[in-house]
């Protein structure tokens, strides 16, 4: 179905995004800063393969081939992936996975606000649910960045490293592919540039509490959307794929 | 208030409306948002509630177990506080 | 679950004969002991020793299933072992908390783990190198947990009965997560069986270890039971957790590897072979192939993590910095 390919090509772009993500989440389930932590940081987690898998089965199905989540995510390699860079950044500290997490989660909250007003029925009603997951993360990873930022002066030193090495990956958020603009054209998606103003309020506003300044890029990364990843995205599969690959074709 | 170790926080949470808030556990948070947030990820993960209360453990009073007996003892003789020391015929229905 | 200052150490507090049959008599005629309440300093220091212990089994417990998160086959199972993985998390949280009310800290009880002077469940130090073992670890680990878990319900003191009755609804799903992996496994290819049987070999007997040393051995079973701690002696629950797994096991088409385990009509229990009691103790005390890995991990997160709960503190005492300065501007 020719008409679809577009829409299933935006579905698993945004899957790659929310799996990659939660992925790395997961790796921090027991070595948390805080037993607290090591339930807040698989919570997120959760809601992101949640809606991983959603996104997945909703491309399977407008597909038609037999294909399922599990194919999209374990049986594609590198090059086919196509979440933004970002996501795919190794964990280093907590800084860096708290200011990962805000940065994502305030690009997704107006975008699932208007994806859940859009035009597609069933993705509109993944994005209502989402809305209300997202809205956790901002605030969780939003306290914490604040907290980081104006806690030591150690963890504020920390935390604008985390800025430093973050920050160039944010552009990619805003890019838009060629079926994107197909999606946005059908009013299934928001066009990102409309929700970049949101997104820098948030940003600002956390921003001014943890005392941190949003840095001028020189140089942004991109190339994700394209299947062009960091050297991390591949080991990241390896590690992910590594049953699938080794044991094709079998029920686990 | 010097604040040298993570303090601890006592947890309330209402399973639903109509119901009070109970006692569910503690954990330990830095501040009160850190709590709430705490209390809502370790607490509620299995539709426990619509409604989460934290209290710092420190701010909590409590009645001396070693003074239990002037505390509540005495109310248990208080019998015709209660709806069966009546005597009332059967016949007039419910009462 | 109440805080420090709630609990009075009763330092002063005399132990009589009289005092001691009073308390033996609340606990005869089953009434709970709650954390202010007077009680045997012997009491209390058991009680922390072994909630303490069944804290850090549910920290360290992270450390052999959370191999596999990153590694589950498909999302579904990552997805339910991410989950349970967090509920351990939970777990030994809520546990901490009820050792917190008899008035030991939660960093006390971290450092004493650190240190190796706290003991954990030694069926921890042993590796997961297949996905079988997440399956293996479910059905029989937590197996196991269950049937030392559930009398604990009944313990006689309040905060820790309240918390086993919590942790108890929550692992209801980890038994179940573990036999259905298993059970799928089994019925896959050779090469899963395979998988299944091997996993099954190396975790049987530690799994029968989990329950403790045998009763004529167990230093601390007697005045335990007679504290209403424990419900049920060591061996009886280890009966009771052979005599339910062989039929589990049965179903499925696996084998346990005990050549000695064999139906007894007159007991109407299983018999079971010799536990070789040399490598438990070898693991207790720390010979297990990942005692040092397990330490070293989470030593490695609390060390890694420390500028972070700085942070947090710091950031906390600002605050009440600034508000009293508002407060006082305001006046």
């Amino acid at each position: 179905m020719a008409s679809n390919s577009e829409l299933i090509d935006v579905l698993v772009t945004l899957g790659d995004d929310h799996l990659i993500l939660g992925h790395r989440l997961s790796q921090w389930c027991g070595h948390a800063p805080m037993l607290e932590e090591d339930l807040s940081m698989p919570n997120m987690a959760l809601d992101l393969i949640g809606q991983a898998r959603n996104l997945y089965s909703y491309a399977a199905d407008l597909e038609g081939r037999g294909r399922t989540e599990d194919d999209f995510a374990y049986l594609r390699s590198d090059r086919e992936y196509r979440n933004c860079l970002m996501v795919e950044r190794p964990n280093g500290d907590f800084a860096h996975t708290m200011l990962r997490q805000l940065y994502f989660a305030a690009f997704m909250k107006p975008f699932w606000e208007r994806v859940a007003a859009g035009s597609d029925d069933r993705l509109a009603s993944y994005a209502a649910k989402a809305v209300k997951e997202v809205s956790y993360h901002v605030r969780h990873a939003g306290e914490w960045v604040v907290r980081l930022g104006d806690g030591t002066e150690h963890s504020a030193a920390r935390m604008r490293e985390a800025v430093d090495a973050l920050h160039p990956y944010t552009d990619e958020l805003f890019t838009v592919t060629q079926p994107m603009r197909k999606a946005i054209e059908k009013g299934i998606i928001p066009d990102p540039k409309d929700i970049k103003d949101d997104w820098m309020v948030t940003i600002n506003l956390v921003f001014n509490q943890a005392f941190l300044a949003v840095p001028e890029v020189a140089f942004p990364q991109q190339g994700g959307r394209e299947g062009l990843h960091t050297e991390s995205l591949g080991h990241l599969l390896s590690e992910l794929q590594y049953m699938q690959r080794a044991y094709p074709g079998l029920s686990w | 208030m010097t604040l040298t170790l993570t303090p601890l926080w006592e947890v309330f949470i209402r399973p639903r409306n109509g119901l009070n808030h109970k006692h569910v556990g503690s954990l330990h948070a830095a501040d009160s948002e850190l709590a709430m947030q705490a209390a809502r990820d370790v607490y509620t993960r299995r539709e426990e509630g619509n409604s989460i209360w934290v209290v710092a453990s420190s701010e909590i009073v409590a009645s001396d177990p070693d003074k239990a007996g002037e505390n509540f003892e005495p109310a248990a003789d208080k019998v015709y506080r209660h709806p069966s020391f009546y005597d009332i015929p059967d016949d007039v229905g419910h009462m | 679950m109440y805080s420090q200052g709630l609990t009075g150490e009763q330092s002063e507090l005399e132990e009589t004969p009289e005092f001691l049959a009073a308390f033996q008599a609340r606990i005869d005629r089953e009434e709970k002991i709650e954390p202010n309440d007077p009680m045997p300093a012997a009491y209390r220091k058991t009680l922390i020793r072994q909630i303490g212990q069944h804290a850090h089994s549910e920290i360290v417990g992270m450390l052999p299933e959370g191999n596999w998160i990153t590694r589950a086959p498909n999302l579904r199972r990552k997805a339910a072992l991410l989950a349970k993985v967090q509920d351990e998390g939970g777990h030994g949280l809520y546990l901490y908390a009820a050792a917190e009310t008899l008035g030991v800290s939660r960093e006390q009880m971290t450092e004493e783990l650190l240190c190796g002077k706290a003991k954990y469940s030694s069926i921890f130090n042993y590796p997961t190198p297949t996905w079988a073992d997440i399956g293996l670890i479910g059905w029989l680990v937590d197996g196991a947990a269950i049937m030392n878990q559930v009398p604990l319900c009944r313990c006689s003191y309040g905060p820790y009965s309240r918390a086993m009755i919590r942790v108890c609804k929550e692992e209801s799903f980890h038994q179940r997560q573990g036999y259905e992996i298993v059970r799928t496994l089994a019925e896959g290819s050779a090469e899963q069986k395979e998988m299944a049987q091997d996993a099954l070999n190396r975790w049987w007997w530690p799994s029968l270890m989990m329950f403790g040393p045998s009763d004529s051995d167990s230093v601390n079973s007697d005045q335990s039971m007679k504290w209403k701690i424990k419900r049920f002696t060591n061996d009886e629950l280890r009966q009771k957790f052979v005599d339910a797994t062989v039929v589990q096991a049965e179903k499925i088409g696996l084998t346990i590897p005990d050549p000695d385990l064999k139906w007894n009509e007159e007991r109407e229990h299983y018999d079971f072979g010799a536990i070789d009691w040399e490598e438990f103790w070898r693991v207790v005390k720390g010979g297990g192939p990942m005692n040092r890995d397990r330490i070293a991990a989470r030593k490695k997160a609390w060390d890694e993590g420390a500028w972070v709960r700085e942070a947090a503190l710091a950031h906390a005492r600002k605050r009440l910095e600034r508000e009293a300065a508002a407060k006082e501007a305001a006046e």
